[in-house]
C-alpha cells in the first residue's frame, strides 16, 4: 500500500515542525531553568564581595575581575594578529596556493577542541616558558583559540567594503596601506567588532583551556603573572566539588547573562552592518 | 621613503598572516613532542588496545576510553543530527520567513552557553531522572549523549540551514512544476542538492562532541570501564586528560599527552573531511 503524497506531506511537516519546536524548547529551557534558580541569589553584594570559605559563602568579585581581564588580554593579543592576517589575505595578495593553505590552517585551528589548547598552553607557556599558571599564560592560550574567529569575521567585513571606495582612494594618490587605514578598516569596523565580541563570548565561557593555563587561584589578581579564576572555572569547581549548589546556580546565572549579552551585542553589530551594506 | 614604508608594511602583514598556521604547527609539535616518545616506549598497539589504565602501576591502556568516546559521540549524533537537520529543513522550507528570522539567531545565541552550564544541568536534572527511570548511577553514556546532543544542535542547525538555503530556487520550482508536493520536492531534490553541506555540519558536530571535555566530565561518571549498556558510567579520552592533568607527573603526564595525540589526529581528520566537503561544494558552483 502506498501512502498518498498529500499525507506524507502533512506527516513530514508535523514531524519536522515538532523537531524544531523540541530544539527551541530544550535550549530555552536551559536558560530559563538556570536563571530561575540562580537569579534570586544574585545581589549587588554577591557581585561586589570576596568569596569566603572556598566560595561556600560570600560573593564572586575576584572571578568577575578575572572574567573581564582574561578575555580582554586574549583579544588585545589576537586582534592585531587577526586583523593583520585578514588585511593581508584580502588586500595584499591574490588567491594562491599559499592563501588557500593559510585559510585551511585557520579553519583547522578553529576545530581544535579546547582541552588540546589547554594541554598546549600548559606545556608551552606554563611549563616550557616557565610563566606558571597566570593571567598571561591564559591570555596567550585564549588568544590562539579566538584567532580563527577574528580572522574569519574581519575577512568577511573587509570584503564587504565596496571595491570602488578603494579605487577612489587610490585615484587620490593614497598608497595601499593608507587606503587600508583610512578607507577599508574604518568601514569594516562593525564587522571586526562582531568578531571581537564573539571571541570575548567564547573566552568567557571557556573552562578546559583556562583551568590548565590561568590556574584557579581564588584571589584578586594584581599582576599579569598572578593566577586568576574566571567565573566559568569557579562555577565548575563549585559544581564539581559540591561546594555550594546555590552559589553555583547564582554564578551560572551571572555567567549566562554575561555571555548572552556579549553575543547579543555581536549579532546586533552584525545586523546593523549588513543592513547598512544592503542600502 | 614612502615606497619603503609600504614594503615594510607588506612584509610585516605577511608575517602576521602566518600566525594562525604557525600556532597550529606549534600546537601539533608540542603535543607530539610530549606524547610521541611515550607512545613509542609503550608501543602504539598496547597503548591503544590494552584495557588497563593505572598510571601509578605503570599500565597505560586507553582502549576503554576510546570505546567510551565513540559511544558518547555516536549517541550525541543520534540525538543532535536528526533534530538539527530536521530543524534546518523545517525553517528553510516550511516555516514562514519571520519564524526563521527569530529562531536562527536565537539558536546561534544559545550556542554561546558555556559547556559547564550544560554539564551542570545534566547533573542536576538529567542524571537523577535517568537514575529513577532506568536504574544505574545516572551519570552515564546516555546522560553524556543527551547533553552533547543538545550542545551540538546549534552547529548542525546553523550550517545545515546555510547549506539548504544555498540550493537554487529553480531546483525547487522545477520539482513543484512536475507536480511534486512540497515534501517530495524537499526530500527528492533539495536535500540531495544540499547533501554535502548537511554531512559537513554533522561531521563538524561530531568533532565538537568528541572534543568536548567539561560537560562530559560532569555527566559521564568517569569510570574507566568498557560500557555494556547506555546506563553505565564511562570515562572519555577528553575527560581522562582533564581529570588526571592536575596531579600527573613524569610518565603519567606523557601518557595524557599521548591521549591528546589520539584526539588531535582524529579531530583533524574529521575536520579535514568536513572542510573539503564544504569547499568542494563551493568550488563546483
Amino acid at each position: 500500500m502506498r501512502i498518498p503524497p498529500k499525507v506524507t506531506q502533512v506527516l513530514a511537516v508535523a514531524l519536522l515542525g515538532g523537531a524544531t519546536l523540541l530544539t527551541v524548547v530544550v535550549l530555552v529551557f536551559v536558560i530559563v531553568f538556570v536563571l530561575g534558580k540562580g537569579l534570586p541569589e544574585v545581589t549587588w553584594e554577591f557581585l561586589s564581595t570576596n568569596p569566603k570559605d572556598m566560595g561556600r559563602a560570600g560573593g564572586i568579585l575576584p572571578t568577575l575581575v578575572g572574567t573581564i581581564l582574561l578575555p580582554l588580554l586574549a583579544i588585545a593579543i589576537a586582534l592585531p594578529l587577526g586583523v593583520g592576517t585578514a588585511v593581508y589575505l584580502t588586500e595584499y595578495t591574490r588567491e594562491t596556493r599559499v592563501t588557500r593553505a593559510l585559510r585551511f590552517g585557520t579553519d583547522c585551528l578553529a576545530g581544535i577542541p579546547s582541552i588540546i589548547f589547554g594541554l598546549f598552553g600548559f606545556i608551552f607557556f606554563v611549563v616550557g616558558l616557565k610563566m606558571g599558571w597566570c593571567l598571561l599564560s591564559g591570555g596567550l592560550t585564549l588568544a590562539i583559540m579566538v584567532l580563527p574567529t577574528i580572522i574569519r569575521t574581519s575577512e568577511e567585513a573587509i570584503r564587504a567594503v565596496p571595491k570602488s571606495w578603494r579605487e577612489v582612494s587610490f585615484s587620490l594618490g593614497a598608497t595601499r596601506w593608507e587606503t587600508v587605514l583610512k578607507v577599508v578598516l574604518p568601514n569594516a569596523l562593525p564587522g571586526i567588532v562582531t568578531g571581537v565580541m564573539l571571541g570575548i563570548g567564547r573566552s568567557i565561557g571557556e573552562t578546559a583551556a583556562v583551568i590548565f593555563t590561568a590556574g584557579s587561584a581564588l584571589r584578586m589578581p594584581v599582576s599579569a603573572f598572578d593566577s586568576v579564576r574566571t567565573m566559568s572555572v569557579h562555577f565548575y569547581i563549585l559544581a564539581r566539588e559540591g561546594i555550594s549548589t546555590e552559589k553555583a546556580y547564582a554564578t551560572a546565572a551571572v555567567l549566562i547573562i554575561s555571555v548572552l549579552l556579549v553575543n547579543l551585542i555581536a549579532y546586533g553589530m552584525m545586523h546593523r552592518f549588513i543592513a547598512r551594506r544592503a542600502r | 621613503m614612502k615606497l619603503n614604508g609600504e614594503k615594510i608594511v607588506r612584509y610585516a602583514l605577511m608575517m602576521v598572516a602566518f600566525s594562525a598556521v604557525a600556532s597550529l604547527l606549534l600546537i601539533a609539535v608540542f603535543i607530539f613532542k610530549e606524547g610521541l616518545p611515550f607512545m613509542m616506549k609503550v608501543g602504539v598497539k598496547d597503548f591503544l588496545f590494552a584495557s588497563d589504565w593505572d598510571p601509578l602501576g605503570g599500565k597505560f591502556g586507553i582502549y576503554p576510553m576510546i570505546v567510551a568516546s565513540l559511544w558518547v559521540t555516536f549517541g550525541a549524533m543520534l540525538i543532535g543530527a536528526p533534530l538539527g537537520v530536521a530543524g534546518a529543513i523545517f525553517l528553510n522550507e516550511f516555516a514562514p520567513r519571520t519564524m526563521m528570522k527569530i529562531v536562527k539567531p536565537t539558536i546561534e545565541l544559545l550556542a554561546g552557553i558555556p559547556s559547564v552550564v550544560f554539564g551542570f544541568l545534566g547533573v542536576m536534572v538529567l542524571a537523577p531522572w535517568i537514575r529513577a527511570t532506568m536504574g544505574g548511577p545516572g551519570l552515564s553514556v546516555l546522560a553524556a549523549s543527551i547533553i552533547l546532543g543538545i550542545m551540538v544542535l546549534p552547529t548542525v542547525l546553523s550550517i545545515s540551514i546555510d547549506a539548504i538555503a544555498a540550493v537554487p530556487n529553480t531546483y525547487r520550482e522545477g520539482a513543484l512544476a512536475l507536480g511534486a508536493t512540497r515534501w517530495q520536492s524537499v526530500h527528492m531534490v533539495t536535500i540531495k542538492a544540499a547533501r554535502s553541506g548537511i554531512i559537513a555540519s554533522i561531521i563538524l558536530a561530531m568533532g565538537r562532541a568528541l572534543g568536548e571535555t567539561m560537560a562530559v566530565i560532569m555527566v559521564a561518571g568517569n569510570t574507566v570501564k568498557i560500557p555494556h549498556s547506555v546506563t553505565d558510567p564511562v570515562r572519555t579520552l577528553t575527560a581522562n586528560i582533564a581529570l588526571e592533568m592536575a596531579n600527573a607527573t613524569g610518565l603519567a603526564r606523557e601518557a595524557l599527552f599521548a591521549t591528546g595525540i589520539v584526539l588531535f589526529v582524529v579531530i583533524m581528520v574529521l575536520n579535514g573531511i568536513a572542510l573539503s566537503a564544504i569547499k568542494g561544494k563551493a568550488r563546483k558552483k
